[in-house]
């Protein structure tokens, strides 16, 4: 049994089918990426894991629980568990860089003023931004928002992690340096996570398992190497980019 | 054309119809974001005072330069400062300072809350588990009912002073004389439900501003839409729960 289980699920927008029956188990302790081509819904489908989008059909169990029509308060609950990097960061651009990382973390612990401090500057040490603790997202770069946005996503040490496009709009270099930023985050606290991006050599860095969305399904799953193998074009339309 | 403005104008007032039951519901109960909304009264208070406050000013100079000559035709003027009085406390007074405040405040709220949507900035939130309708629209349109009937309260003074200085200069009429006819002729009838409404007006600010912006799809385009709609429908809305309101309290207070 997996930790986090997607069975069936479809969602269709206006009538277009974006989802049309997605299966996926990603279990505890593991990332799996997902591959997918710009617009396949992969934003779609994390943000119906995380209940943000209400599937038209199908079952997304995290833990056992079911999510899907899950009642508020519980889904809080279990979002409390779980971290949430955004395709834009989504930083908070009426609070400084400071105040984004408290934000998350103030409401569910009770920590000291200094407490905090620490935890935030720990947080920034590891994206390498600790210079940047009082700016405004305005003056930040793209690449720089990325890394505080995955500061403030992992501030609360999830036990579950989604991240939308890690390294999407970055850089080669800066690219890389985010997905082995993640892979040491993988490796020292081990959240189970589901990773979508197009990016093959983030994939790479940090997949354990890949699965390849495509026209509304899971169209192939296995280990990078063993997806390599496999005489499928879109499949190989992926390795043809590396 | 006509008739996909009404039925878009009904659409929309359903839906904020759900938005103020929501509002209503959550606003009693705990966790208080007492912070923000002392954030908000800050900066929504400094946003709008120079502007209701220079309007209203020069709208009561204009009033008593108006009634001036016609009170004179009846052998009237001395009423002209509780002439004026009365119809800026009752009146002027608090649909001026909504209707400045629904263009600057409803408007801003529409756009700040619609770009924090399109930029998955009100998901980041819900994602936290933290509620963002209490974070964002309670504290905002709290503040909205608080500010106005500060503002308007302002408004009235600068009003009835500009209506002062433009007695003074045509005739001389001392300080302290004005005021006492302008208190004088105001009863409580005036004063209360003058300021009552300017709660509900406030009320109608922020959550027309909030609905707006809360709800806002199709990316920075929406968010010019929302901050728009905003203020055209919470103008409307002012002016219409005015009229319900003025029939409402001559009816109770003649
Ligand atoms: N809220 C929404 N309303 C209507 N359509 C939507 C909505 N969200 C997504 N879609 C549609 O669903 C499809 C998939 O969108 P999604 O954002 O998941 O793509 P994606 O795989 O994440 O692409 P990208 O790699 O470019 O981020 C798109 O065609 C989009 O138009
Ligand atoms: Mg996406």
């Amino acid at each position: 049994m997996g930790l986090i289980e997607v069975r069936n699920v479809s969602k269709s927008f206006n009538g277009l089918p974006v989802l049309e029956d997605v299966n996926l188990v990603v279990e505890e302790g593991t990332t799996v990426v997902i591959l997918g081509k710009s617009g396949v819904g992969k934003s779609v489908l994390l943000k119906a894991i995380i209940g943000l989008i209400e599937p038209d059909a199908g079952s997304i169990r995290i833990d056992g629980h079911e999510v899907v029509g899950m009642k508020r308060k519980d889904l809080n609950a279990l979002r409390r568990q779980m971290g949430y990097l955004f395709q834009g960061a989504a930083l908070y651009d009426s609070m400084s860089v400071r105040e984004n990382l408290i934000f998350p973390l103030e409401r569910r612990e009770q920590l000291t003023r200094e407490e905090l401090e620490e935890r935030i500057i720990r947080q920034l040490e590891m994206v390498g931004l600790e210079d940047a603790i009082d700016k405004m997202p305005a003056e930040l770069s793209g690449g720089m928002k990325k890394r505080i946005a995955l500061a403030r996503a992992l501030i609360i040490n999830p036990r579950i992690m989604l991240y939308d496009e890690p390294t999407t709009g970055l850089d080669p270099i800066t690219a890389r340096e985010i997905s082995y930023l993640i892979k040491e985050l993988q490796h020292r606290y081990q959240p189970t996570s589901i990773a979508v991006t197009h990016d093959m050599m983030c994939a790479r860095i940090i997949a354990d398992k890949v699965a390849v969305l495509h026209d509304g399904v899971v169209e192939h799953e296995g280990s990078l190497d063993e997806l390599e193998k496999v005489d499928n074009e879109i499949v190989r339309s992926f390795f043809a980019t590396e | 054309m006509v008739r996909s403005l009404v039925s878009s104008f009904f659409g929309q007032i359903g839906s904020l119809t759900i938005f103020s039951w929501r509002f209503i519901r959550s606003v009693f109960f705990p966790p208080y974001e007492f912070g923000e909304v002392k954030r908000h009264l800050d900066e929504l208070g400094s946003r709008s005072l120079p502007l209701v406050g220079t309007t209203g000013f020069i709208v009561g100079l204009i009033l008593a330069m108006q009634t001036r000559p016609t009170l004179f035709r009846f052998g009237a003027d001395a009423y002209l400062p509780a002439m004026v009085a009365i119809s800026f406390v009752r009146e002027l007074g608090p649909v001026i300072t909504a209707l400045i405040v629904a263009g600057r405040v409803s408007s801003g709220i529409g756009a700040e809350l619609g770009s924090m949507r399109v930029t998955e900035q009100i998901d980041a939130m819900e994602v936290s588990g933290i509620d963002p309708f209490k974070f964002l629209v309670v504290t905002r349109v709290l503040a909205c009912i608080i500010l106005q009937p500060l503002l308007t309260a302002i408004v009235n003074a600068l009003g009835l002073f500009g209506a002062y200085i433009s007695i003074l200069i045509e005739s001389d009429i001392s300080w302290t004389l004005y005021w006492d006819s302008v208190i004088r002729s105001l009863t409580f009838a005036d004063v209360i439900p003058g300021l009552a409404k300017t709660t509900i007006f406030g009320f109608i600010i922020g959550i027309v501003g909030c609905h707006q912006g809360y709800w806002t799809t199709g990316g920075t385009v929406g968010v010019g839409k929302a901050s728009t709609t905003a203020v055209v429908l919470s103008s409307l809305l002012i002016i219409l729960v005015d009229m319900i309101l003025v029939k409402i309290t001559v009816w109770v207070w003649g």
